[in-house]
């Protein structure tokens, strides 16, 4: 029997107990990040990065979750886990499993760029590789983030020029994050949705600063504000919250905006191309680099990614599970990420 | 090409009528002439035929990208659009070119009769020259179709701006046979007198569907009624011995039909008709699956001639010996309507009826009988109003029946393309035929967004097979189909075909058990269909 089995409740190790994100509940659950679809409620105990663990306090309310270092060395019935990380968002790990030879990687959602906030991916060799598909086709090729970050910051230039705010969506947990994060702070104002702003305070506890975010509630002068940077989820877009801030101009931050479709049908004014999760390039390097005999190809594109693998040569399957990818970012998310304000 | 490119770009991320204007404007300031030429054709839907086949462009994108054709046909389903796959699929670019848009133009058009091996080293090359914008607008300009969100008004709109010229004067001098390989903008535009265009047909005037209440018109008295006929809207051109008929979609379309191209010999003088092209015996309309048969036929034989027959059935004349009557009212234009008409020893020139109405409920019954004549309703117009130019409010109203319904089951959904990619948004329905589900029809307008993502996400979940683009659902969810008319065919597995199927609404207080049967679908075609 294989040292990870996919079970109805999560991928589990029987001989450690522990599932990896499982979406049931159970009792021993190790986290490879904060995002709702991987880190959900339930779990009588959680196992997740330092950085996961604040943020996930935050969404699931007390939980009995304890901290790991990157590296860091646990052994659980023989079993050897070790959290590397994933370069996905701040605290994002893949999570590696040993036992008699046998060695798993289950690697969450990651990418392979340095986005210059998460702790960069880190190929670990193994047996068995568990990977994301979500943007597992060849259409999905990122620009250097040093680009895009550009187009963003010329963009709101622009606008401020124009007397227009901006309002810039993009998941509260990481995509917001690392938009902060280089953002021209010189351009104007800069200003987060209360979620984007609850998630800040979350990882200040672990010694990121946003501290030059203003949160936006009910005592902020909306009228005086021109200019300004104003980064909300993508969930704000249909709400009057949004009305405050005219004139306005509007993004989408999302891979799926590479699609012209999907561009459009999510009505913004703007899509720019940028993603947490790793592109077609960084998909088959991840394979590639982890050396793995067996890859598993879960969320996304699986069925076409695992059979391009096996037709290089890779022994590649399928594997269900219930992880989304980036699709609450274009609104298609089938389970509502916790956005209130 | 960068800015061509650029202007794409521009057009497509926004819905505001005042920033594409804008974007057009900014274009036609910087670019050549030549190119905006271009531009105006290609935005306005005049696209040179294909001059490279895109099985062949998938082959070559595939080989570039090094991925096997699978993968990209792949890639190609999610994505919903051939030319925007293969943008993003290319490696990127090495050393921008500077080619511009016309240049590209006059090169793909010089490919037609060259060999497979001269259009692949063209168009290999072109793509290793552009970026990832540029080379979606030019795979679109051998794919066709931006879709970018620009009406030939607009764009007529924004040529008024640049030029300082009035929207009408400058869609009708767009109007007609030219091409940007012979022509330019300028010289067009300044082509007062139509000399080198004898064919040159007016702009249509089209109605808006009226959707105040008939009282809000005012007396009926002041409105012109007609049956509103569904034909092929057709302009009749007959000046110094020449006669032309235009399509709506400014298609000239005189050969196709030698009914009424045999009218020169009989109209009594140089002018211009407007008018519904119909299949016609017997002093009435017939179906029209009939006019079908004679539509995209370029030669017709005596035997179609003979059981698909056409005629025009003229409402409107906009010049009259040799004058544009356009501003004269349509009374007066009317009038010397009937006389031409009356003067033409021909039987295929047919009045569209003046229909008397009282009152406005008179009306109303009229326009309830509409599909017994074959009709799809009324036209409401006003009669002291000119002949306008496009799509205009206020004079002419077009006041349709309602569609024929009928409640039908989802089998099958297929992705859409453009704003609907990666999205199952085109269905199939099917009725019942004992336990059998038929296919009956295929719709793709009617929802929301909100209620196609909703349905898109049934299809996800409840895909029995997948074929490709297509998947067949569970037969779940019920649909009422409105459709505008109803015919026999033996194309369809069903015996049906229906006119302008969409779904009115989504049934969701019923279950696939209490869709209709295809027994009730062919009492309706024995109702409706003579």
């Amino acid at each position: 029997m294989p040292l990870i089995t996919f079970t109805e409740k999560g991928l589990y190790c029987e001989i450690a107990d522990v599932h990896i994100d499982p979406w049931r509940p159970v009792a021993n659950a190790l986290i490879t990040h904060a995002h709702s679809d991987h880190s959900r409620w339930g779990m009588k105990n959680y196992l997740a990065h330092h950085h996961s663990i604040p943020v996930m306090r935050r969404r699931l309310g007390e939980i009995n979750a304890q901290g790991v270092a990157y590296g860091e060395r646990i052994s659980i019935n023989g079993v050897e886990i070790r959290f590397y990380p994933a370069g996905h968002i701040p605290g994002s790990a893949q999570i590696r499993l040993e036992h008699k030879g046998e060695i798993w990687v289950v690697s969450g959602d990651y990418k392979l760029g340095d986005d210059k906030l998460s702790t960069p991916f880190e190929p670990i060799r193994c047996t068995d590789f568990v990977t994301e598909s979500t943007f597992g086709l060849p259409v999905f090729n990122w620009l250097p983030q040093k680009e895009i970050m550009e187009s963003i910051n010329q963009w709101w230039a622009k606008n401020a020029a124009d007397g227009f705010n901006s309002v810039l969506f993009g998941y509260s947990l990481g995509k917001a994050q690392r938009i902060l994060a280089h953002l021209e702070k010189s351009t104007g104002p800069i200003y987060v949705h209360g979620a984007v702003a609850n998630m800040n305070d979350a990882l200040a506890e672990s010694g990121y600063d946003f501290g030059y975010a203003q949160r936006v509630n009910s005592d902020t002068n909306i009228k005086s504000i021109r200019g300004a940077m104003i980064v909300a989820p993508p969930s704000a877009q249909s709400s009057a919250w949004l009305n405050k801030f005219k004139p306005l101009r509007t993004a989408t931050a999302s891979g799926w905006m590479s699609m012209r479709g999907a561009r459009r049908r999510r009505n913004v004014d703007t899509g720019f191309v940028l993603s947490d999760h790793a592109d077609w390039r960084e998909l088959n390097e991840a394979v590639q680099l982890s050396g793995a005999e067996r890859v598993y190809v879960t969320h996304g594109y699986s069925s076409v990614f695992a059979n391009w693998l096996s037709q290089n040569g890779i022994d590649a399957r399928v594997v269900k599970t219930e992880y989304e990818g980036e699709l609450a970012e274009i609104g298609e998310s089938q389970n509502k990420e916790p956005e209130a304000e | 090409m960068k800015h061509f490119a650029y202007l794409v770009a521009q057009l497509d991320s926004t819905t505001k009528t005042t920033a594409k204007l804008r974007a057009l404007t900014d274009y036609l300031a910087i670019a050549g002439e030549a190119d905006k030429t271009w531009c105006v054709a290609l935005l306005m839907g005049r696209r040179p035929k294909r001059p490279v086949n895109t099985a062949l462009m998938r082959q070559w994108a595939a080989q570039v990208s090094g991925i096997p054709l699978w993968l990209f046909e792949e890639s190609y389903f999610v994505v919903g659009d051939l030319a925007e796959t293969i943008s993003l699929v290319l490696p990127p670019v090495a050393q921008c070119s500077s080619i511009t848009l016309s240049e590209y133009m006059t090169a793909l058009l010089s490919l037609s009769g060259k060999d497979e091996a001269a259009a692949e080293t063209f168009v290999k090359q072109a793509w290793a020259g552009m970026t990832q914008t540029e080379r979606f607008v030019f795979n679109k300009l051998i794919t066709g179709g931006f879709r970018v969100g620009v009406s030939q008004k607009l764009m007529v709109k924004a040529l008024a701006t640049h030029y300082h010229m009035e929207e009408g004067d400058i869609a009708h001098k767009l109007m007609g046979k030219w091409t940007p390989q012979e022509n330019s903008v300028q010289r067009l535009i300044s082509d007062n007198e139509g000399i080198n265009n004898l064919s040159r047909p007016y702009p249509f005037y089209l109605a808006y569907p009226l959707e105040e209440s008939t009282e809000s018109l005012g007396c009926v008295s002041d409105w012109q009624l007609e049956y509103k006929w569904d034909g092929i809207r057709g302009q009749l051109i007959f000046r110094k011995n020449e006669i032309y008929l235009w399509s709506r979609g400014e298609e000239l379309i005189t050969d196709r039909f030698p009914e009424l191209s045999a009218l020169a010999l009989s109209l009594p003088c140089d002018c211009v008709i407007d008018g519904e092209i119909m299949a016609w015996q017997d002093g009435k309309p017939l179906p029209f699956n009939f006019l079908q048969t004679r539509i995209g036929r370029k030669t017709v034989s005596k035997q179609v001639l003979k059981t698909a027959p056409v005629v025009m059935v003229v409402y409107d004349l906009l010049e009259y010996k040799g004058r544009d009557i356009r501003e004269e009212p349509l009374s007066t234009r009317r009038n010397l309507l009937e006389s031409i008409v009356m003067e033409t020893n021909a039987h295929t020139l047919i009045l569209s009826e003046r229909l008397q109405a009282a009152s406005w409920d008179q009306a109303k019954t009229l326009r309830a009988q509409s599909r017994e004549k074959l009709a799809e309703g009324l036209m409401i117009k006003r009669l002291d109003s000119p002949y306008q130019v496009g799509r205009k409010r206020g004079y002419w109203w077009k006041w349709k029946v309602d569609p024929l319904s009928i409640d039908a089951v989802l089998i099958y959904a297929m992705r859409g393309h453009g704003r609907r990619a990666n999205l199952y948004s085109d269905y199939t329905f099917a009725v019942w035929q004992g336990t059998e589900l038929v296919p009956f029809a295929k719709a793709y307008s009617g929802l929301t967004d909100k209620e196609m993502q909703e349905v898109d996400r049934f299809v996800k979940k409840n895909t029995l097979e997948k074929f490709g683009p297509v998947r067949s659902v569970t037969p779940e969810l019920v649909f009422e189909i409105g459709f505008e008319g109803i015919a026999p065919s033996t194309r369809h597995k069903s015996g049906i075909a229906l006119r302008f199927p969409r779904m009115l609404r989504w049934r969701k207080d019923k279950v696939a058990a209490d869709a209709n049967t295809l027994d009730d679908l062919k009492s309706i075609l024995k109702n409706f269909n003579v």
